[in-house]
């Protein structure tokens, strides 16, 4: 099997674990988001034996909070790594600006979510609206794209010519 | 306490938004503007309460048309585990909150100075400081004034009682059969539209009181800034040698109980269940997502600190293995 610029990239020692912290942050985040919405209790969720914690909105929110904790911690970590590491030898491919596009929606509505929820905080309840379904909106289309690029292997990365 | 003093503190500093504003009908952060800048609290003098009711139906009258008239009948529920709410045809219960009743008075037997006395505790929204129910809504249904009114936007409001479970108090109630989840998948998602005490949202807009407040032939409750209404609470409490609720509960709530007999008899005393709220000590609810918080602005830092080292760990190993090279050759 041809080896794409990703998978090159993942193999690099530590990054594998780092790839996997990634998906697992994600999985967490979109799981405890759409148990922002009380669905798990209606649909029978919590009522599968360990799960009974999903139904707890304060305990799903706080493990949003920590994927997001996480997830902002991860993507610090690689865009630092890729632009000092990786960028002479690697460029992003259009899968991968389609990637940060819908992250940084996501993290910049998430960013004003949570600002909002701190006390003193008040935004105009217009403002509040946008800012949850933009929210929803962009994790919704960053998991389509996700969907997407893993039906067509789109990495992040591709090689710059003569780069390798 | 003189509550003329009160309502004419409260007007005159909505009078002089308004002023400043030039307008008439004042937007509701003017109103908070007018007061300082500050939330707006009210006081509730349990020592005064005669349990007359007059707030329960002047709250009633004022916010009729806010009430819900649903379509019968209603969808059925898939899956069958979501019940049917409704109250419309018990519109006129006056002994809990209901969709229709956003406050009521609870009674309380206790022993003040070795004799039994009733005292009447009227009970509706406690328009926390960091209200949970606005912080968690999904949809941004429910929301936070400047002036510290929590609101609900029965608009917007699909009925998931989200707002009701996260409460401390358990104060919203939910009413099926109208609402927008009537337009989305009736069956599927959503179950009616939530309903709770708005501390007339709409009077204050225009530079009137409350309509509980208003009423009250005893002048139970005051409204003003916050720090104000804290003042006058702990000014009654001292002399009375009294309790205080609301100041700390949740974080701090915008609605202040003053009590001559400590909160936990009353709470012992009060009949509690759904749409009865209790009186125990609350702590707040929204304090570890707020620490939470406080980790996301550390996170990028941590992930760059994380990045630079394994940079500086690649940089040094390539040096290293060059030469080695160097001293094979």
């Amino acid at each position: 099997m041809m080896k794409t610029a990703d998978t090159q990239v993942i193999a690099q020692p530590g990054r594998k674990i780092i790839f996997r912290l990634y998906t697992l942050t994600w999985i967490v985040l979109a799981f405890t988001g759409f148990g922002q919405m009380p669905i798990f209790k209606r649909y029978y969720i919590s009522d599968i034996p360990g799960m009974a914690w999903s139904a707890d909105f304060f305990a799903t929110h706080y493990i949003h909070y920590l994927g997001a904790v996480l997830l902002l911690g991860l993507i610090a970590f690689a865009a630092v790594d890729y632009l000092v590491l990786d960028r002479r030898r690697y460029r992003l491919s259009g899968a991968g600006l389609v990637r940060i596009a819908l992250l940084a929606g996501i993290v910049v509505t998430g960013v004003f979510r949570v600002l909002k929820n701190l006390p003193d905080i008040v935004f105009s309840p217009g403002a509040t609206m946008f800012i949850d379904i933009a929210h929803l909106g962009f994790m919704m289309l960053y998991l389509l794209a996700v969907l997407c690029f893993a039906f067509t292997r789109s990495g992040w990365l591709v090689p710059r010519s003569g780069g390798l | 306490m003189d509550p003329k003093i009160s309502r004419r503190s409260f007007l005159k500093g909505t009078l002089a938004a308004a002023g400043v504003a030039g307008m008439s009908a004042l937007p509701l952060p003017k109103s908070a503007r007018a007061a300082g800048g500050q939330e707006l609290a009210t006081l509730i003098d349990i020592r005064k309460c005669i349990g007359c009711e007059a707030c329960v139906e002047a709250c009633k009258d004022v916010n009729a048309p806010k009430f819900p008239e649903p379509e019968k009948p209603y969808p059925k529920m898939y899956p069958s585990r979501v019940k049917v709410e409704d109250w419309s045809d018990k519109r006129y219960t006056s002994d809990r909150l209901t969709p229709y009743n956003w406050v009521f008075i609870q009674n309380a037997t206790v022993k003040m100075k070795g004799e039994e006395r009733t005292l009447h505790v009227p009970r509706r929204c406690m328009h926390c400081q960091n209200p949970p129910c606005a912080d968690l809504c999904p949809w941004g249904a429910a929301f936070k004034l400047k002036n510290g009114i929590t609101r609900i936007n029965s608009d917007v409001c699909l009925g998931g009682s989200k707002c009701k479970d996260v409460c401390p108090w358990h104060i919203p109630q939910r009413q099926t059969g109208v609402g927008l989840y009537l337009d989305l998948l009736p069956a599927f998602a959503g179950n009616g539209v939530m309903y709770k005490c708005d501390r007339c949202y709409n009077r204050i807009e225009e530079g009137e009181l409350p309509a509980c407040i208003e009423i009250c032939p005893q002048n139970v409750q005051q409204i003003g800034p916050r720090e104000e209404i804290l003042q006058k609470a702990h000014q009654i409490a001292k002399e009375i040698n009294g309790y205080i609720y609301g100041e700390k509960e949740n974080g701090g709530t915008n609605t202040i109980y003053v009590s001559p007999v400590p909160f936990q008899e009353l709470n012992r005393a009060i009949e509690k269940g759904p749409g009865k709220p209790h009186l125990k000590p609350v702590e707040n609810t929204m304090e570890h997502a707020d620490n939470l918080a406080k980790a996301m602005v550390i996170a990028p830092f941590a992930g760059i600190a994380a990045a630079v080292g394994k940079i500086y760990k690649t940089i040094k190993d390539t040096g290293n293995s060059e030469a080695g090279h160097d001293e094979n050759r």
